[in-house]
């Protein structure tokens, strides 16, 4: 019999909180009391991410029961080991309290309460380097239906009905990409996965593909089916080696295990799958730039249409689908398109993962169904903000995205109506910012990006990007001019309405909406300018 | 300065021969074995590949991470992120600068670092971080850096 898991943090947090000691002193007590058959100690961490509630820590989780004990003493392990391990009985003062009450089940406590984990499901809980892992928590189950009972085209619809849509930033029904690709002329098409996660702060790509990439392989598989594709690629950018290499292994797994390669599960159908490595471009993240990138060329975006479902990778029939996307795939067709689409709001189904980072108690990755208000996601899931200061501003959506203020903590997170507000839910780059963060800096350091990995090809992207971060540069050294707010808006309106690609469309958010939520703040500075001359 | 023996680098392009689009992956293998890509090795691989030599220095300038310049024995990323940003990665910028006495891009007089600033490593729970070779470093204040260092 396997033997009984004992999960203790060993993230940062919880190390400088104690967590050795709490491990070691685990492990003496159930040495002395010859439990060493039946539990084991498993600590917990990735460069992803810990357990994640860190502001309760040092932690132990036991797994067989889900019960969680937070803020942890030496001392204290001793009495868990006898009553709990041994005795089978929960140790109920040493449980945590929230809101007047001992909270027994880690899913039960502030932290997991709002989250739903479909994306996230396997990760941080698997041995990524294990198929068998995977194979036990229902792996290439779904595959092996897909392939038994169903034909490309209800895959399609099964797809479509769940109402899944991009997660990567766009929000484009995945189901009738799929459809397009489907229906397009050709004996060859690709499959190809964009793992270019290059948002600065969004990291749940890198979190799937290192924790759980075998449910991105076997979805990529499904998709391969479902358009006609044979060949699949994973586009992985560069500053991700431990992804690669975890991918490299699991794709060599399935292949041995018979899931990658011919006739698979017996069936007619065959599929391979490749990972190209970026080379540290941020726009290759767009699809067309892609493309250009996996054919060996410089990764610069093209005219659209023709869209990548009609001519794409080597002018075939092309889908690309995000990472978090293709790790909804497996769990729609295990448990149906309508639960799927149960959860969320009216247009955004399912759930989204966010990287919750910044100025807050408990940072990481948090996935929550549609919906969620950004109040529940900070204060309730990530603790609220550290050094209780007070909040300022939420920054969603990376480069392409927006500032959200305070007065809009009560907006419930989906594709519609966080643009409604001037920012975009995009690949879920969280950052939160206290009252200490200025935000003409912070829109400065987007456009410094943007304009640093502008590709150059077009030019309201190329010239115009370096125009506003000139003025910007200008009003954060004290030389602002009170027209120069007129010029930025005017510029970045420009911009989004004659760019080439997203990258372009798009690069102005960070400013345009800084000065919507936070136009005091440019307005001191240019005071404060005017005054001194 | 060493000189590179180019036919030691057959082997890359044996392995990448019949894949599509191979550029890239092998300038990536070439890079990682001998830790740059100079003129003479674009050369040599514009033959090998058929691929001319304006489109091998177009894609070579067009990524950041392929580098024209030797590197020391280890690389210091200092990640840039937004999260980092915002948790004072500038001051980590500035005292590895101190301690190292070099500017961004450049290589200290030993050959021991190279340092360069990089876009989001994606390990924001962590931040500020920096990243030596493959190995993250994370949750640092200026202070930690020596120490850091020193283990190198």
């Amino acid at each position: 019999m396997a033997k009984k898991e004992i999960l203790i943090c060993a993230g940062t947090a919880c190390l400088s909180a104690g967590a050795e000691e709490i491990k070691d002193r685990f492990e003496e007590e159930i040495k002395e009391l010859n439990l060493t058959e039946d539990y084991e100690i498993k600590t917990v961490i990735s460069n992803t991410g810990c357990i994640g509630p860190c502001s309760l820590g040092p932690i132990a989780i036991i797994k067989d029961d889900s019960t969680f004990y937070g803020h942890l003493k030496t001392e204290n392990v001793e009495r868990i080991v006898r009553e709990h391990l041994l005795e089978g009985k929960i140790v109920e003062d040493l449980l945590t309290e929230e809101d007047g009450e001992k909270i027994e089940d880690f899913k039960e406590i502030r932290f997991m309460k709002k989250q739903k984990r479909i994306a996230l499901r396997n990760t941080g809980i698997i041995d990524p380097n294990k198929i068998e892992e995977y194979i036990e928590r229902d792996g290439y189950q779904a595959l092996k239906s897909v392939l038994n009972n169903l034909t490309p085209l209800e895959v399609i619809e099964e797809i479509k009905n769940s109402g899944l849509r991009g997660r990567g930033g766009a929000g484009f029904p995945t189901g009738i990409k799929w459809s397009f690709a489907h229906q397009a002329e050709g004996e060859q098409k690709y499959i190809i996965c964009n793992a270019d996660e290059g948002d600065p702060g969004a990291f749940m790509d890198r979190s799937i593909l290192e924790g759980d990439p075998h449910s991105i392989i076997e979805a990529m598989i499904i998709a391969g089916y479902a358009i006609g594709a044979e060949q699949g690629y994973v586009y992985v950018r560069a500053e991700y080696p431990l992804a690669v290499k975890n991918l490299k292994i699991a794709i060599r797994a399935a292949e041995n295990n018979g899931y990658l390669g011919s006739n698979i599960y017996g069936s007619d159908f065959s599929f391979n799958l490749e990972v190209r490595v970026g080379a540290g471009a941020f726009v290759c993240g767009e699809e067309t730039a892609l493309i250009a990138s996996i054919e060996g060329k410089r990764g610069q975006p093209s005219t659209k249409p023709p869209y990548p479902a009609n001519s794409g990778l080597w002018g075939k029939p092309t889908v690309i689908n995000n990472v978090e996307t293709l790790a909804n795939i497996v769990p729609i067709i295990n448990q149906g398109s309508d639960w799927f689409s149960s959860i969320g709001t009216e247009k955004s189904k399912g759930t989204k993962v966010f990287a919750v980072a910044g100025d807050v108690k408990n940072t990481g990755l948090v996935e929550v169904p549609m919906g969620t208000t950004l109040r529940e996601i900070i204060f309730d899931i990530a603790g609220g903000i550290a050094e209780d200061k007070g909040f300022k501003a939420a920054q969603i959506g990376g480069p392409s995205g927006g500032t959200i203020p305070k007065e809009y903590l009560d907006l419930q997170i989906d594709y519609e109506s966080v643009k409604k507000v001037g920012a975009i839910v995009g690949s879920g780059g969280l950052v939160i910012m206290d009252e200490d963060n200025s935000m003409v800096d912070v829109a400065r350091f987007f456009l410094e990006f943007t304009e640093d990995e502008s590709c150059g090809k077009c030019t309201p992207c190329r010239v115009g990007t370096k125009r506003m971060l000139d003025i910007l540069e200008k009003i954060l050294e004290g030389k602002g001019r009170r027209q120069d707010l007129d010029k930025l808006e005017k510029l970045g309106n420009t911009i989004k309405e004659t760019s080439l690609c997203g990258l372009g469309q798009t690069a102005p958010n960070p400013v345009l909406s800084t000065l919507k939520y936070f136009r005091e703040e440019y307005e001191t500075l240019i005071k404060q300018a005017e005054e001194v001359n | 300065m060493t000189v590179i023996k180019l036919s030691a680098l057959d082997h890359i392009f044996e392995k990448y021969e019949k894949k599509k689009g191979n550029l890239i992956p092998v300038l990536h293998d070439i890079q990682e074995e001998i830790g740059y890509l100079p003129v003479e090795v674009q050369r040599y691989a514009s033959k090998k590949l058929g691929v001319a030599m304006s489109k091998i220095y177009g894609v070579i300038s067009f990524y950041s991470f392929f580098t024209t310049e030797p590197k020391g024995e280890h690389t210091i990323g200092v990640c840039m992120g937004t999260a980092c940003y915002v948790k004072g990665a500038e001051d980590i910028l500035n005292r590895l600068k101190e301690e190292l006495e070099i500017e961004t891009g450049q290589t200290t007089a030993d050959n021991k670092f190279t340092m360069t600033v990089t876009r989001c490593l994606g390990t924001c729970s962590m931040a500020p971080v920096i990243m030596i070779d493959e190995q993250v470093h994370g949750n640092l204040t200026a202070a930690k850096i020596p120490e850091i260092i020193n283990k190198y």
